[in-house]
């Protein structure tokens, strides 16, 4: 397996307050990643760092290294180009203003495609990779609002695909859905595990069972434990993890 | 149960009176000038040149400069303004300087208009040497409206949900790129609306363009932008103060006119509004 991204001694400070405290850990290439945890536990404040979206708040300090095929996420300048390579899906589902098609046309635009004929290549070849493109192939110039909030969902995932990342990450990506919807995307996940690294933070202990090949527990900003997720949820090493998978915790 | 009912009542007629309290002034004056000045307004008294020291004739030039002023304002202070908004919303980092920015702006939409009749005198018209004339008018209405443009803008801005902007910085955007193609649209509603209305305000004054365009008797076009040129606002205070023996008719019309005019600039801002609002999906 190949490294995709290593993580080495990361600490993510909002005002002064640690999210996340000295996280190390690797993502191979090709798998997906889940992360676990409780609420305030720092997964989306981890998840946030790798594309760098945590520069927004003013009030956020970030210590460590972090290392996209073996680059330093943090040296580099061109933080517009890592944000391409490292595309998010958010936990609500958040079209832009716009129809079907320019929502997906808007990253590829923002780098520089422009003829009609490659922009509607991409526009089909994403929906379909994110399984939503049946549903909407014939409504493309409708507002992106007037689909189901599932369909929105996918419609975010084709979104991300549209400027060619090399991994994504789900911020709770089905934490709106309900339970159709949520396999539709989980479908769109692994069907999506050929060519991407994907990372999947999530609140729902059995989907990261269902779709992560590996396993992470956060609590309280640390990382407990990481493993095969076959294992984390048959043999748990630490107490805690046990605790939070059987539902026995707080 | 009773009480209830009784508290409501009063209630409900203490807000109904306040209301009346307040739109009444507002409709006898709205009446009372549509019904004196509207026998005055022909074509004659739109589209000729004063006559007989103002006691007759038309308001044509008042009209025009009127218009010319207001859209001088227009193009200096609408680009300015939007662009300092854009600025100090979405580029500007939040410390003490800012905050003494954007205390200063809301402090310069406070100060009194004559203030910045004189500040246009002395800097427009004296030290840069523009004399009276319509740049320097122009530039005075300008500098008073700004803030009005910025603090209305920069609430259309504020207005785009968060999100988006993080949804266009995630797809790789530059900050400018996430400004152009989703906060702009998106506020450009709100923008216009709060600028048309900077604008009305600004057609309407008489202080600042006192000293720094008016003319009070010009029967001729202005030719030039250094030219002074007559002006509604001042030309109803000249009508009614300065000028003995003009026909109460020829006052009220001018006054119509010069109420429709603004009129027309809020009719038009608020279809803006109104257009924009059933359009708006989020």
């Amino acid at each position: 397996m190949v490294a995709k991204i290593t993580v080495d001694k990361l600490t993510v400070n909002f005002d002064g307050l640690a999210a996340v405290k000295d996280l190390s850990l690797t993502v191979e290439e090709n798998e997906i990643l889940g992360v676990i945890g409780p609420a305030n536990s720092g997964k989306t404040s981890f998840l946030k760092t790798l594309n760098r979206l945590n520069d927004l708040y003013p009030n956020s300090r970030t210590t460590g290294r972090v290392l996209l095929d073996h680059d330093d996420i943090f040296c580099r300048k061109e933080i517009q180009e890592l944000r391409r390579r490292v595309g998010i899906v958010f936990a609500m589902p958040l079209p832009l203003p716009l129809s079907i098609f320019d929502n997906i046309a808007y990253g590829p635009r923002l780098h520089g495609v422009k003829n009609k004929a490659r922009l509607t290549e991409i526009v089909e070849k994403s929906l379909m990779a994110a399984a939503i493109w049946d549903e909407v192939k014939n409504r493309l110039e409708t507002s992106a609002f007037k689909l189901s909030g599932g369909q929105q969902q996918r419609l975010c995932i084709a979104r991300t695909l549209a400027v060619e990342p090399e991994v994504i990450l789900y911020d709770e990506p089905c934490s709106g859905l309900d339970p159709i919807s949520t396999l539709k995307v989980e479908e769109a996940m692994r069907r999506l595990r050929q060519n991407y690294t994907q990372i999947l933070v999530t609140n729902n202990v059995k989907q990261a069972a269902r779709v992560s090949s590996r396993t992470a527990f956060f609590l309280m900003g640390e990382m407990v434990e990481i493993d095969e997720t076959s294992r984390l949820f048959t043999t748990p090493k630490d107490k805690r993890t046990e605790d939070y998978i059987t539902g026995r915790f707080g | 149960m009773r009480d209830t009912k009784r508290t409501e009542k009063i209630a409900f007629a203490l807000l109904l009176a306040a209301t009346i309290v307040v739109v009444t002034p507002v409709l006898i004056i709205f009446v009372l000038i549509l019904f004196r000045g509207l026998p005055a307004i022909t074509s004659e008294f739109i589209f000729a040149m004063p006559r007989e020291g103002m006691r007759a004739g038309g308001i044509f030039p008042a009209i025009v400069g009127t218009i010319y002023l207001t859209f001088g304002t227009a193009l200096c202070s609408i680009p300015l303004g939007i662009l300092a908004a854009v600025y100090l919303n979405e580029y500007a980092q939040k410390n003490w300087l800012t905050r003494v920015i954007e205390l200063a702006i809301i402090n310069l939409a406070g100060v009194p208009s004559i203030v910045y009749g004189l500040f246009g005198l002395s800097l427009f018209v004296a030290f840069l040497g523009f004399g009276s004339s319509l740049i320097a008018g122009s530039l005075t209405l300008a500098i008073m409206t700004l803030p009005v443009i910025i603090t209305s803008t920069r609430e259309a801005l504020s207005a785009v949900p968060k999100s988006f902007r993080e949804v266009s910085f995630s797809l790789g955007a530059s900050r400018w790129q996430t400004v152009r193609y989703v906060v702009l649209p998106n506020a450009i509603p709100g923008i216009l609306t709060g600028t048309i209305l900077g604008m009305s305000r600004a057609a309407g004054e008489t202080a600042p363009i006192l000293f720094t365009v008016a003319a009070f008797y010009l029967p001729r076009l202005p030719q030039s932008m250094y030219d002074q040129a007559m002006v509604l606002p001042y030309h109803i205070y000249v009508l009614s103060t300065q000028v003995p023996n003009v026909s109460v008719k020829i006052q009220y019309g001018t006054v119509l006119v010069l109420v429709l005019m603004v009129f027309v600039l809020n009719i038009v801002a608020s279809y803006i509004r109104a257009k924009f609002r059933k359009k708006k999906t989020w």
